[in-house]
């Protein structure tokens, strides 16, 4: 277990590979990146920790901390614990024991997928939609990228959100009971959950509402993914089968889009990607959407199977997870299985306190100070050229005069603003100059053949 | 502060602007969130009403520190009895508007439900003003 840190972030800015362009910014749902001194700067309260940052940086300046794996060593059981979505990168020839094997031939002693057993989650979620009535739809808090979505932007909502928790939890305790009750302890347990995207590494660090992580280390997808294809081989490889014996058709989709909505409710909806998902919040918190029972929002593309630390194509992967969940059984087939006996410990570690908001786009905890900056905002705008270049370091004109406002930024930062002053003479050329180093850099605009921005891109 | 729109009558994908806009400002202001619902549904079935009955109109939006007051005012067929159009499920929108899923005569209802204070005024044949206040 390691302690929690109350608000981690995943994503940073590498200072040295930076070129300080703008497609972070203006790529960000959440207007939480900023360019100051040629850098991109991720403010922290309003990050998501989605990634299409790093997703669209064509420098790859924004990066992920990850845990050593070296870090495993030091414990006797060494669990690997990895959404389904990981068996879907690997090409059809290799085998789900062909996998299985290079994982422990790493250093893993135990292999848990963590969708198993999915159905009592199933019920879990199904039991608390029950519980409470009142707030329809139920919005599913599987990706932890939409739950800080909705805390911060979308307060209003945050009583909407299941009071249930992940996969990776379930996958987590369910792995630890099994081995405790062959007679290891807890200390001797080491818990690797290997993530498929920025999101839930955020998760896992900070758990909501907890003081401690239950897992011990993160392991970021792609890095494993590659140390696998260099330890597998397709010779025979020994029966793992026993391992998934738990594994569902219901939790090999999961993860997929629709994976969970398929079961909720008689009316349920499934969106992924998160500029979709805003624009369908913004209806729904105007209540100009028709009466539905469950959400499943995801913050990426194809949901996991887009994840931002996979390195298979979203669509294959998608793909083999589907024709892979065919040969699993349902997991209503489970229902006298003996695995049942779990059901009592293991549910109600899945349930989760009501999750509060956290709105961070309050212009001023004082209302009146608030509205006095929100009109000052409306008559800046008016002198705004309504470009949105983002040549100032905001994404937007609404959002520099928003960090106007709260002393984040000044007129003189608006390029068109400043051409105009230096015709009017009511700034000096190299002041001019100055006020442009400030936000791209020093040497940003000197002569250079080899300055980088997406050239190119789209041939 | 003071917001203004207008709006087209006849034109469904317009209604809806002034209620987001307004609503992104009474967030930014920190206003209660049940607050902030309530003023929006009743500001979007507002423009709704221009977009379904009238030719055109404009609203004018003041906010202060505890209240936000909303002033919508059209050209159009005014209301010949308000009393009835109060009425759950009471509507005179044409079968084409009824077809694009509006006009369930829940418009007006839904208004007094979510306002502190509406107050209409209508000139039948000439205009409609409805004055709507909301307490945070």
């Amino acid at each position: 277990m390691t302690t929690a840190v109350p608000t981690y972030h995943a994503l940073k800015v590498d200072a040295q590979k930076c070129i300080g362009c703008t497609h972070c910014m203006t790529s960000c749902p959440t207007e939480a990146i900023r360019i100051r001194n040629g850098l991109a700067v991720i403010e922290q309260k309003r990050c998501v920790d989605c990634g299409r940052c790093m997703r669209k940086c064509p420098a790859k300046a924004i990066f992920v901390e990850q845990d050593d794996l070296d870090k495993i060593k030091s414990f006797k059981y060494r669990v690997v614990l990895f959404p389904s979505v990981m068996i879907g990168q690997f090409p059809e020839n290799y085998s789900e024991d062909q996998i299985y094997a290079a994982l422990l031939k790493i250093g893993f002693t135990h292999v848990y997928e963590v969708e198993q057993p999915i159905g009592f989650l199933k019920e879990s979620i199904r039991e608390s939609c029950k519980k409470d009535k009142d707030h329809r739809p139920h919005i599913s808090t599987f990706c932890p990228s939409i739950v800080r979505l909705i805390r911060i932007r979308y307060p209003s909502l945050a009583e909407n959100l299941i009071h249930c928790k992940a996969p990776h939890d379930l996958g987590a305790h369910f792995a630890l009971e099994q081995l405790m009750a062959q007679g290891a302890n807890r200390d001797e347990i080491g818990l690797f959950y290997v993530t498929p995207c920025i999101a839930k590494m955020s998760a896992v660090k900070s758990p909501l509402g907890e003081k401690e992580s239950i897992v011990n280390g993160i392991i970021n997808m792609n890095e494993l993914y590659n140390k696998v294809r260099k330890n597998i081989s397709t010779k025979e490889a020994p029966d793992t089968s026993d391992q998934r014996a738990t594994l569902t058709r219901d939790g090999i989709l999961w993860s997929l889009t629709r994976g969970e909505a398929r079961h909720f409710g008689e009316r349920s909806m499934a969106i992924d990607g998160i500029h979709n998902v805003v624009k369908f919040l913004e209806r729904l918190e105007n209540e100009e959407v028709p009466d539905i029972d469950f959400l499943e929002l995801r913050a990426c593309d194809q949901s996991c199977a887009g994840g931002n630390l996979l390195s298979g194509n979203r669509f294959l992967t998608s793909e083999r997870l589907e024709r892979r969940a065919k040969r699993y059984q349902p997991a209503i087939k489970f229902k006298n299985h003996p695995i049942q006996e779990m059901a009592a410990t293991l549910k109600p570690k899945l349930a989760l306190d009501a999750i509060k908001p956290n709105p961070v786009f309050i212009l001023d905890q004082d209302r009146e100070k608030a509205l006095e900056k929100m009109s000052k905002m409306q008559r800046i705008i008016c002198f705004l050229p309504g470009i949105d270049c983002g040549a100032c370091g905001a994404p937007n004109c609404q959002a520099l005069a928003e960090d106007m406002v709260n002393q984040k930024a000044k007129m003189s930062d608006c390029v068109f603003l400043q051409q105009t002053w230096q015709e009017e003479n009511k700034i000096s050329t190299s002041k001019a100059l100055k006020n442009m180093e400030k936000k791209w850099g020093k040497d940003r605009f000197k002569a250079d053949c080899n300055k980088r921005g997406r050239r190119n891109e789209g041939f | 502060m003071e917001l203004n729109f207008s709006i087209e009558g006849g034109d469904f994908t317009q209604a809806g602007q002034a209620s987001s806009r307004v609503k992104a400002v009474l967030k930014q202001l920190g206003v209660n969130t049940k607050c902030i619902k309530s003023i929006v549904i009743a500001l979007y079935e507002a423009e709704v009403n221009v977009v379904a009955h009238a030719y055109k109109g404009w609203i004018n939006i003041q906010i202060d520190k505890d209240k936000i007051r909303i002033v919508i005012t059209d050209e159009g067929p005014g209301i010949p009895d308000i009393g009835k159009a109060m009425e759950e499920g009471f509507s005179t929108a044409s079968k084409k508007v009824r077809e694009m899923g509006f006009g369930a005569g829940m418009g007006l209802p839904n208004m007094k439900k979510n306002t502190d204070e509406l107050n209409i005024e209508t000139v039948v044949g000439e205009s409609t003003t409805v004055t709507m206040v909301n307490y945070f």
